[in-house]
């Protein structure tokens, strides 16, 4: 099991953002993780990307338990955000190569992960120069700049226009090809559909449904998607 | 141990490359310390005798809030865009990020020092460029740098994080003020040696530890 959750919670202050949650993702499977705002979407992803620290249960990425073994789960995971987590002010092949320096990879690999996103030929632009989409493209280079074998993305599409997101969905794809696990957290239902292997719903802190690609293929997405949330609304 | 320092190192890269790109930090400092150096130049001009028992007072002042606006700036930068989660993200023991931090705070302390002492050596016709003098500077701005950078990640988080850090930082810095005005103010007045060293020795040991209590604390600081 690549990523294992065992009864996690965490709270912010007086509120439980996740209420004894479980959730077990195979190598290889593309997960996307929907639901309302405030379902605890991005603090199970930033648990799992060693980020925040649980409260209670058991958490396990690549078999390293969290958050004790912190560090060797970060040398196998790659996180995209809707932030780019990129310095402006440097040029896309710089901030490659400082993410390189702090992950010991070579500049080889640097020109091979831009050409991957396509900006090879904007490689010396400052980033703060680039569009909203080509910045989602270089974050991902800069996630998969370590060959990670789980790829973290959260809500990665914010922001962009139809033509950048059907980019960053060619991008993803053929990350995704390579074997890797992929988490991504969205709040479109039509794109997760096309791009996971698995849909999760999740409200109010818990997993209420887990839809294989047959499942949701088959049925209607909309109305399976508001059944989980609805029967979810149900539960304490 | 090696690609501990090369991390160090990439962090300083990352800092001077970005800073030498917009010289938006270091223009602040300097600009601001300017200021201050000429605003007390002309406050005390008429009085020779107050210039020369307060300089020591009025150099650390300068530093002491341009040091401030650049601690401010310094980890503003790694806010915008999310990239403190970025650095939280290397597979390194996250003291690095301190450390990187550190150097780089200094080095642009030390290249507005650089500026800001002949400046300040003629108007108040003072003699800073002395060995003992130098090392008070550096010893001063290193223990207000150490501090100032762990504080500023500390309230990275606020929104009134301008404001806080000021106040957070100058009660904890209070004794390297004192002891780096009193060593600088012996230097100046060419006292012996011995007569400087407990506010020498009280530089170096506050150094000590703060840099270790940052680098025990660190990781709890940058934890959500």
């Amino acid at each position: 099991m690549m990523i294992s959750v065992k009864k996690l919670v965490k709270r912010f202050g007086p509120i439980t953002v996740l209420r004894e949650l479980d959730l077990e993702v195979e190598q290889g499977e593309f997960v996307a993780l929907l639901g309302p705002n405030g379902a605890g979407k991005t603090t199970l992803l930033r648990i799992l990307a060693t980020l925040s620290k649980p409260n209670s249960g058991q958490v396990s990425v690549a078999s390293f338990r969290l958050p004790d073994q912190a560090v060797y789960v970060r040398e196998q995971l790659g996180v995209v955000s809707h932030l780019p987590l990129l310095y402006g002010d440097l040029t896309a092949d710089e901030n490659l190569a400082f993410y390189g320096r702090l992950y010991g990879i070579g500049s080889a690999r640097q020109e091979q992960v831009l050409g991957l996103v396509g900006l090879s030929a904007r490689k010396d632009d400052l980033v703060r120069t680039f569009s909203r989409g080509m910045q989602q493209r270089l974050a991902i280079g800069r996630a998969i700049l370590h060959s990670p074998r789980i790829l973290l993305l959260d809500e990665p599409h914010t922001g962009l226009d139809q033509e950048a997101g059907e980019i960053l969905d060619r991008v993803l794809r053929e990350v995704a090809l390579e074997g890797r696990t992929v988490m991504m957290t969205s709040h479109d239902l039509i794109r997760a559909a096309d791009l996971a292997t698995r849909l999760v719903v999740l409200s109010k802190g818990k997993i209420r449904a887990s839809l294989s690609k047959e499942q949701f293929q088959s049925g209607d997405l909309v109305s399976l998607y508001r059944e989980a949330i609805v029967g979810g609304e149900g539960l304490k | 141990m090696k690609s501990y320092l090369n991390a160090v190192k990439a962090v300083i890269w990352k800092d001077l490359t970005a800073e030498w790109r917009t010289r938006e930090n270091l223009t602040a400092m300097l600009v601001f310390a300017l200021l201050t150096v000429l605003i007390f130049n002309f406050a005390l001009e008429l009085d020779i005798q107050a210039q020369e028992s307060l300089s020591a007072g009025i150099l650390w002042v300068t530093f002491v809030f341009a040091g401030t606006i650049g601690l401010n700036r310094s980890m503003a930068s790694e806010k915008d865009r999310g990239c403190l989660d970025g650095l939280l993200l290397a597979p390194v023991d996250r003291s690095v990020i301190y450390f990187g931090k550190v150097i780089g705070n200094m080095i642009f302390m030390l290249l507005v020092e650089l500026i800001i002492l002949p400046i300040y050596s003629f108007l108040f016709t003072v003699p800073v460029f002395q060995p003992g003098f130098l090392l008070v500077v550096f010893l001063g701005s290193f223990g207000y740098v150490a501090v100032g950078t762990l504080l500023a990640t500390m309230v990275i988080q606020v929104r009134t994080r301008d404001i806080l850090l000021p106040i957070l930082l100058f009660p904890l810095t209070l004794p390297v003020v004192i002891a780096a005005v009193k060593a600088s103010q012996g230097f100046l007045e060419f006292l012996p040696v011995a007569e400087v060293s407990t506010w020498l020795n009280l530089l170096i040991v506050y150094d000590l530890i703060f840099i270790a209590v940052a680098f025990m604390v660190f990781d709890y600081v940058v934890e959500e």
